[in-house]
């Protein structure tokens, strides 16, 4: 075996501001060539784990080192950032906030021209490194005029122009919608073994970035190492499950039916897993001892849809001819790829935008002429970002802040914040200054904020972007509750584990019209739809077909059924 | 809904954009200078001309930076309208002549040699101008802070400006995103509410914005740090640099004998000012 390439001797580190370590005692070696994911919900220190490879930590974030680091021969926390720059090449979470440059080619020459490599080499290096990751026909483009996909592919450029012999990608799913990040991965693996580079990948969506190869996964939480082993090892084990990481959908269905996994069946692709006919048989009694999925009845219409067409310009439309029914208490998802026209129904509905033609009801009413104020008091909207929300340092006063020009005496609102409050679970911390939240709960408050005012439906745009499966599960089981008390709530998002599991029901939306409006399962189980909203085929969609199960769709809504009961009697999966 | 910004580049096929950023910058520090020590009629209307001679090459249209000229004009009426008011006989007072074409009230009276004072002012106006709103129009960013480099300015000064051009949309729209959600939340912003509220409501936004911002800035720095900006104290280079052309040195050559020609013919009477009253 060759020498290591990193190499983590009796490591430790704490920040300077920390009162605990939050790396301790990493004893940690990859191999040139090896592709290695690096696994662990939030705050489990896998980000720290990769500051400390590229000199951010602790050049950038200060604090103290113990033990050895050795990156590609050099000693990382003596090195300094830019000498190891030079040996690995960092792509960061958010693919449009590191786009430094004012078009591509200068973004991804950036790096040569701090070495000041001379002109002419730098346009040959940039144009052989363009063609690589594939946007060389995009060179003189913008940010702006790029897809997220397309920046990720830039960043990846940016960094491979310096020949580094370690690639380490931080979360580089977590912006992207699943069919880009399918590619992502796609482009990864192309460009790894082209190079021979050394990869690290720090993700917590197992099963996405396992739609490739990868040689390791390493398991951290609590800045230990819990685990190193490959994946049909670590698959086999319960080790994801009891730490917070969502296991791939397909084993934890057979886990359900009651078949044991062992590295032997190969469970690292659900294509590749190898099942035998007794195995299959145990699905197949799973799925049909579970009793169907009871309809729900009919509940009365709230918020309608009729023929709105809306163009944010008048040479384009962004909708076209959208009519669709929401009842009184669903909870359900939009999807689609990036501008299909999601956010712009949300803003249609909210009042920023108004309609070229066609009609908005809310109670059977048209609200066309109501203003964002007045509406606002019915539906509820919450942004992304909650950062981009938040304008108060205290909680109280942030969910106060809608209720300031109600009308209201004081101790109405008081009343009315405070009640709020319990339902969100935020009331202990009334009195806490925001910035001591953590985003889970920032995201609370925001909602908190927005649910203060009584709306009867609440938009949230993408709720779950970037969070692990803890923060997932808390943030979706508040709503769920919240839907539960009758709030109609309704999601932008790109998250397929979101639409499997909380929302019965999906609209579909691709370039600019709604082409589906069906059960969130049965859209998971079809190609085509699949294909124009950007998502993924499911991979129980994958494990029905070949236990021969059929529609696929159903045993995807057993699946989900029997999930749900689980995490009602809080087993199986930690949190 | 792609952000517009008040004055940009705007790429164009021409003479003028096809020069480096740094012989743009050399000429506009000449061009400025030559206009700004002359009060010569003679001088600023042969500086205008040329000044619009190169809008003209440009292919630049006046429809595009209209917001600029119009932004310029109003602040020339400005300028001359509080000449006039603070000192109507500031003419008198150069030229030495008063010749009083018609009395207003009181202490103002319209002078010939008050009103060809303030010809001269605006002159300098139309001089300046074109080159200057050129200047930004027709000089790719990126090339503007390598020529800032290439005259001595250090190149971290030129990229924060790059910096700022590249994030300028994505805070406007953060800002547009921002607002909307507060407003929905019952900020109001509109002309329904009281100034002194609508100001106390911007803060609501404000506040956001600059979270998020100040969240930017760190990922930027972060990515920036990591492919080594700031890795050589002084060098740098630059991608878009172009190579010096014949043209590059006539449009140098160009601007300091406008410049030469400025001070020879301002100076030549030891007066800054040309004086057709005597």
């Amino acid at each position: 075996m060759p020498d290591p390439i990193i190499s983590f001797r009796h490591f430790s580190f704490q920040y300077r501001a920390q009162k605990q370590p939050t790396l301790h005692d990493i004893n940690l070696d990859i191999y040139p060539g090896q592709r290695v994911l690096i696994a662990g919900p939030s705050g489990s220190g896998k980000s720290t784990l990769a500051s400390c490879i590229n000199g951010l930590v602790p050049f950038s974030y200060p604090g103290e080192c113990k033990g050895t680091l050795m990156v590609d021969g050099v000693e990382a926390p003596k090195a300094g950032i830019f000498e190891l720059s030079r040996h690995v090449g960092t792509v960061l979470q958010d693919p449009d906030g590191q786009f430094i440059g004012l078009t591509v080619a200068e973004d991804i020459a950036f790096a040569l021209e701090n070495d000041c490599v001379p002109q002419k080499e730098m346009h040959e290096i940039t144009q052989r490194v363009a063609g690589m990751v594939g946007v060389e026909s995009h060179l003189d483009y913008a940010p702006h005029e790029l897809s997220g996909g397309q920046k990720q592919r830039v960043s990846l450029a940016g960094v491979m122009v310096d020949q580094v012999r370690i690639l380490l990608f931080d979360e580089p799913l977590a912006n992207l919608d699943p069919a880009t990040g399918k590619q992502a991965i796609e482009l990864i693996d192309e460009i790894q073994q082209k190079s021979d580079t050394t990869v690290l990948i720090i993700e917590h969506r197992l099963e996405d970035v396992l739609w490739r190869n990868v040689d390791r996964i390493v398991l951290i939480n609590e800045g230990r190492i819990l685990a190193d082993l490959c994946p049909n090892d670590l698959l086999s084990s319960p080790l994801l499950a009891q730490n917070g990481i969502r296991e791939p959908l397909y084993v934890t269905a057979l886990r359900y039916a009651g078949v044991e996994i062992t590295p032997k069946m190969r469970p690292e692709h659900v294509d590749s897993l190898s099942l035998s006919e007794a195995d299959r048989q145990k699905v197949r009694d799973w799925y049909s001892a579970c009793p169907p999925a009871q309809k729900q009845e009919n509940r009365p219409v709230l918020l309608e849809v009729q023929n709105l067409n809306f163009g944010y310009t008048s040479d384009k439309l962004n909708l076209q001819d959208i009519s669709f029914q929401i009842r009184k208490g669903e909870m359900l998802a939009i999807v689609g790829r990036n501008g299909a026209g999601k956010s712009t129904l949300s803003k249609l509905i909210c009042g920023f935008e108004t309609p070229n033609s066609g009609s908005i009801l809310l109670d059977g009413r048209d609200i066309g002429t109501d203003s964002i104020r007045e509406r606002a008091s019915r539906i509820g909207y919450v942004m992304q970002n909650p950062n981009q929300m938040i304008s108060k340092t205290m909680i109280f006063d942030e969910v106060a802040l809608g209720l300031s020009r109600s009308g209201l005496s004081k101790e109405e609102i008081r009343e009315k914040v405070e009640e709020t409050l319990k339902i969100c679970g935020l009331y202990p911390f009334r009195n806490w200054p925001i910035s001591a939240l953590s985003f889970g709960q920032k995201k609370r408050v925001t909602i908190a904020s927005v649910l203060v005012m009584g709306p009867d439906v609440i938009i949230l745009d993408e709720p779950t972007a970037g969070q692990d499966f803890r923060h997932y599960t808390d943030i979706l089981e508040f709503l769920r509750g919240l839907n539960e008390q009758g709030v109609t709530v309704i999601m932008i998002t790109h998250d397929m584990h979101l639409m499997l599991e909380y929302t019965p029901r999906a609209l579909v939306f691709s370039d600019t019209r709604l082409i589906a409006d069906q059960s969130a399962a049965s859209v998971l189980c079809d190609p085509e739809l699949v294909e124009k909203a950007a998502l993924k085929e499911t991979s129980l969609f994958t494990l029905a077909n070949r236990c021969g199960i059929t529609p696929p769709e159903s045993f995807v809504e057993r699946f989900i059924e029997h999930d749900r009961e689980v995490r009602d009697h809080g087993s199986q999966h930690g949190a | 809904m792609a952000a517009s910004t008040v004055l940009n580049y705007l790429p164009r096929k021409s003479v003028v954009h096809e020069l480096t950023g740094t012989s743009k910058l050399a000429f506009f520090l000449l061009f400025t200078f030559a206009s700004m020590i002359t009060y010569d009629t003679r001088v600023l209307i042969i500086l205008m001309l040329s000044s619009f001679a190169i809008f003209k090459i440009s292919n630049i249209r006046i429809r595009e930076v209209r917001f600029m000229m119009t932004f310029m004009l109003v602040f020339l009426f400005l300028n001359n309208l509080f000449i006039f008011l603070f000192n109507p006989d500031q003419g008198t007072e150069i030229y030495g002549t008063r010749t009083v074409l018609f009395h207003l009230f009181w202490r103002y009276d319209v002078t010939a040699e008050q009103m060809f004072y303030m010809l001269n002012i605006s002159l300098k106006y139309f001089v300046a101008l074109p080159v200057a709103i050129l200047f930004i129009a027709a000089t790719n960013p990126s090339e503007f802070a390598a020529s800032l480099n290439k005259i001595g300015v250090s190149y971290r000064i030129g990229y924060a400006v790059s910096i700022a051009l590249r994030y300028i949309p994505d805070i406007q729209r953060d800002f547009h995103n921002i607002s909307q959600a507060q407003q929905a939340r019952g900020v109001e912003l509109g002309k329904k509410e009281k100034l002194l509220n609508r100001l106390k409501n911007s803060v609501s936004i404000l506040m956001p914005l600059i979270m998020s911002s100040l969240a930017r800035i760190d990922t930027i720095s972060n990515a920036m740090e990591l492919r080594g900006f700031g890795k050589n104290q002084k060098k740098r280079t630059w991608y878009m640099q172009r190579p010096f052309r014949r043209n590059d040195w006539l449009a140098i050559a160009f601007g300091a004998a406008l410049l030469v020609m400025s001070l020879v013919i301002t100076f030549w009477d030891g007066n800054r000012f040309f004086n057709p009253f005597v």
